[in-house]
């Protein structure tokens, strides 16, 4: 494919996947209006979900998926190895997404409650910067399509790369959405990074972090709210932790 | 016969999650014929417990990226039986809507994305951009239209936010609804050229009797909700889905493994049909006549082209559907919920099969225990046991090769679209 004339530098793509449901790898065959365009844009070399080809010579690798066996902890390592940038691609990359829920209970009857005297290999869920440097993060459960596409933009001609800074709120404002907290919900939208479109308060659920903390988010108010609106501390514990990305976070 | 032969795949290409298919054979004798499911487990079963009724759901839709809807309709419908919560009428409407824009989601990208580049020989659905540029088009308008309609109605396509314990938090607005009936109504067209490059292709003889398990249509063909049926003659209710699974863990496979009458059994499009045939759509019936399937089909490949019957028949009952709802009053999606304690079970054909969540709840309406049978958790013994008989009936031939064993156990595998990481969850 020629672009005035010129043939464009084609970024070798793989996409791997590790404990996860793999919803961020089926976004990459959405968002169909693109679909044709993208994959002409890239070399995706190793892509298991969509292809029976795969190679060991990429120079992007998109990591769906937390760690959560031994196995997977080599795998990355070697992914690491042969990639020049690596992506966490999700909430469960990014911050070990629901997978981490696990965490909160003992392996050991774990198991013995799901395989009875037939236990499997598992350990505590980790995301990927805990195992390999990771370069960037594309956070979401799922992915934003058009986040991945910019940040191949970028990786090729250096075009800027930079999710919102700024909360939910803004995107909930901009499609003129009813403030859940109106309704009488609780919902992550203040301390939680933009960039979803905010699928989830105008399909009238409120937002549960899915991509993690904005750039510097104002924790003090945002708790002042939930307390004068009258939520429990346990709920908004609940809340923050469904996907990891606020697990440290400390409840003032 | 000195027939030796070696297959040996690691994590099986286009198919969701991680399963491996090894084969040997040896002097003619076979010596291993295997499908192991290797994903590794997150046991959602207990991170589901003590979280409360209004996270359930989201919960569970993380169980799997493709039928995320079929999770979230399911675990609602557990815990509203649970509840004994009967929902709205428009509300159980808008449901099956969103449910058949998954079906067709799923089986548009399962039919032309990861099974088709068998059929042309190609690795993947990439090549075929440039060598059949008018499949991939139609491939792309289909997958695009279906992931539209979950979107409007369920809010997202993968993890919906609209289902709610009670019902449905939003109704799509009148015109939405109404320009989607008319891009379903002109997608049969494409529908129709897809059906007809499937009638060139030639998919393997291979018949092996099994049982085909789903939920038993009563007045329409089946997606939500109601009785259980094989097609060996076992009936049960919704809640009594433990006879009828009965799982039992695998040594070799993180996935559990099920039976009934027999050593496995299979769910999905072909036994949905092969269960409901009377039930399908005229217009989609007329399609599996002309693609030549007839229930009771035992032919495991011949689950793609029920896949691509079903897609005619969510399409018709989609336009149908629309036309009931822009007449329903928008107002009534949601009905009062108070938790109590109980037992509920849901039952939901997912696009790959009949699926299960079962959940106990205390009086404040957090889950005490939790149980979740997923379509390709009652697969999977049935697709190791498929191996072991194509490499049987196919594979002894002096023409047989590695390469050429590999490709057919692949897709034979495929043609069961299966979900892996979601069957061990």
């Amino acid at each position: 494919m020629k672009y005035l004339g010129i043939e464009p530098q084609k970024p070798k793509i793989a996409v791997f996947d590790f404990t996860s449901c793999e919803g961020c790898e089926l976004q990459l065959l959405n968002k169909e209006e693109t679909l044709a365009d993208f994959l002409n844009a890239v070399e995706i070399v190793s892509f298991r979900e969509a292809s029976s080809s795969s190679s060991d010579n990429y120079d992007i690798a998109l990591i769906e998926g937390a760690v959560s066996r031994n196995d997977e902890v080599k795998r990355l390592e070697k992914i690491r190895k042969n990639a020049k940038v690596l992506v966490a691609l999700g909430s469960c990359a990014c911050f070990g997404g629901v997978n981490r829920l696990k965490n909160e209970f003992d392996l050991k009857s774990a198991n013995k409650e799901v395989y009875g005297n037939d236990p499997k290999e598992t350990i505590n869920v980790r995301p990927v910067k805990d195992i390999v440097p990771v370069d960037i993060e594309i956070p979401g459960c799922p992915v934003s399509k058009a986040e991945v596409e910019s940040l191949i933009c970028h990786v090729v001609w250096d075009s800027p790369f930079q999710p919102p800074v700024y909360p939910v709120c803004v995107e909930c404002k901009q499609r003129f959405t009813t403030c859940l907290f109106e309704k009488g919900q609780m919902c992550l939208g203040p301390i939680t990074r933009a960039g979803c479109n905010a699928p989830c308060p105008a399909g009238g659920q409120g937002c549960w972090g899915c991509r993690g903390p904005a750039v510097e988010p104002n924790y003090d108010s945002f708790f002042a709210i939930v307390k004068e609106k009258g939520f429990a501390d346990i709920e908004l514990r609940e809340k923050l932790n469904f996907f990891g990305a606020f697990q440290e976070v400390i409840i003032s | 016969m000195k027939i030796n032969l070696n297959v040996d795949v690691k994590h099986l290409a286009r198919i969701e999650g991680h399963g491996n298919i090894k084969i040997h054979v040896e002097n003619g004798e076979i010596k291993e014929a295997r499908w192991d499911v290797v994903e590794t487990p997150r046991f959602f079963e207990v991170m589901l417990k003590n979280k409360h009724y209004t996270t359930a759901g989201l919960l569970a839709a993380r169980i799997c990226g493709i039928c995320s809807i079929s999770h979230c309709l399911c675990s609602v419908r557990a815990t509203e039986n649970a509840f004994k919560v009967a929902i709205p009428e428009t509300a159980a409407k808008l449901r099956l809507l969103a449910k058949h824009g998954e079906t067709f989601q799923s089986h548009i990208l399962h039919v032309l994305f990861l099974a088709a580049p068998d059929f042309f020989n190609e690795p993947s659905v990439i090549p075929l951009i440039e060598k059949k540029p008018e499949v991939i088009a139609i491939a792309i308008r289909l997958k695009g239209l279906a992931n539209r309609l979950c979107d409007t109605i369920a809010g997202r396509t993968t993890h919906p936010v609209t289902f709610q314990v009670g019902g449905v938090t939003m109704m799509p607005q009148k015109n939405h609804l109404l320009g989607l009936q008319d891009e379903l109504k002109r997608s049969l067209d494409d529908l129709q050229i897809v059906a007809d490059l499937f009638s060139t292709f030639t998919l393997p003889d291979f018949i092996r009797e099994t049982e085909f398990v789903s939920l038993k249509g009563e007045k329409g063909y089946p997606f939500i909700g109601g009785s259980l049926i094989s097609s060996d003659g076992v009936e049960h209710k919704e809640q009594d889905y433990r006879p009828m699974t009965n799982e039992y863990v695998d040594k070799n496979n993180t996935s559990k493994w099920s039976k009934l009458s027999r050593e496995s059994y299979a769910v999905g499009a072909l036994a949905r049909f092969n269960n409901n045939s009377q039930l399908i759509h005229p217009k989609a019936a007329e399609v599996a006549e002309s693609l030549g399937l007839k229930p009771v089909c035992h032919n495991p490949f011949m689950n793609n082209v029920a896949q691509l019957v079903e897609c005619f028949h969510v399409v018709h009952e989609a336009i149908r559907l629309i036309d009931e709802l822009v007449e329903s009053d928008p107002s009534e999606t949601m009905t009062k919920v108070t938790p109590k304690a109980g037992e509920g079970v849901g039952a939901v054909e997912a696009p790959r099969g009949i699926l299960f969540h079962h959940y106990k709840y205390d009086k404040t309406g957090r889950i005490e225990m939790a149980n979740c049978v997923v379509p390709t958790t009652q697969n999977n013994a049935n697709i190791h046991h498929d191996i072991k008989s194509l490499v049987k009936k196919s594979a002894m031939t002096k023409e047989m090769t590695d390469k050429k064993l590999e490709l057919l156990c692949s897709m034979l595998v495929r043609s069961y679209d299966p979900c892996v990481s979601c069957s061990v969850h």
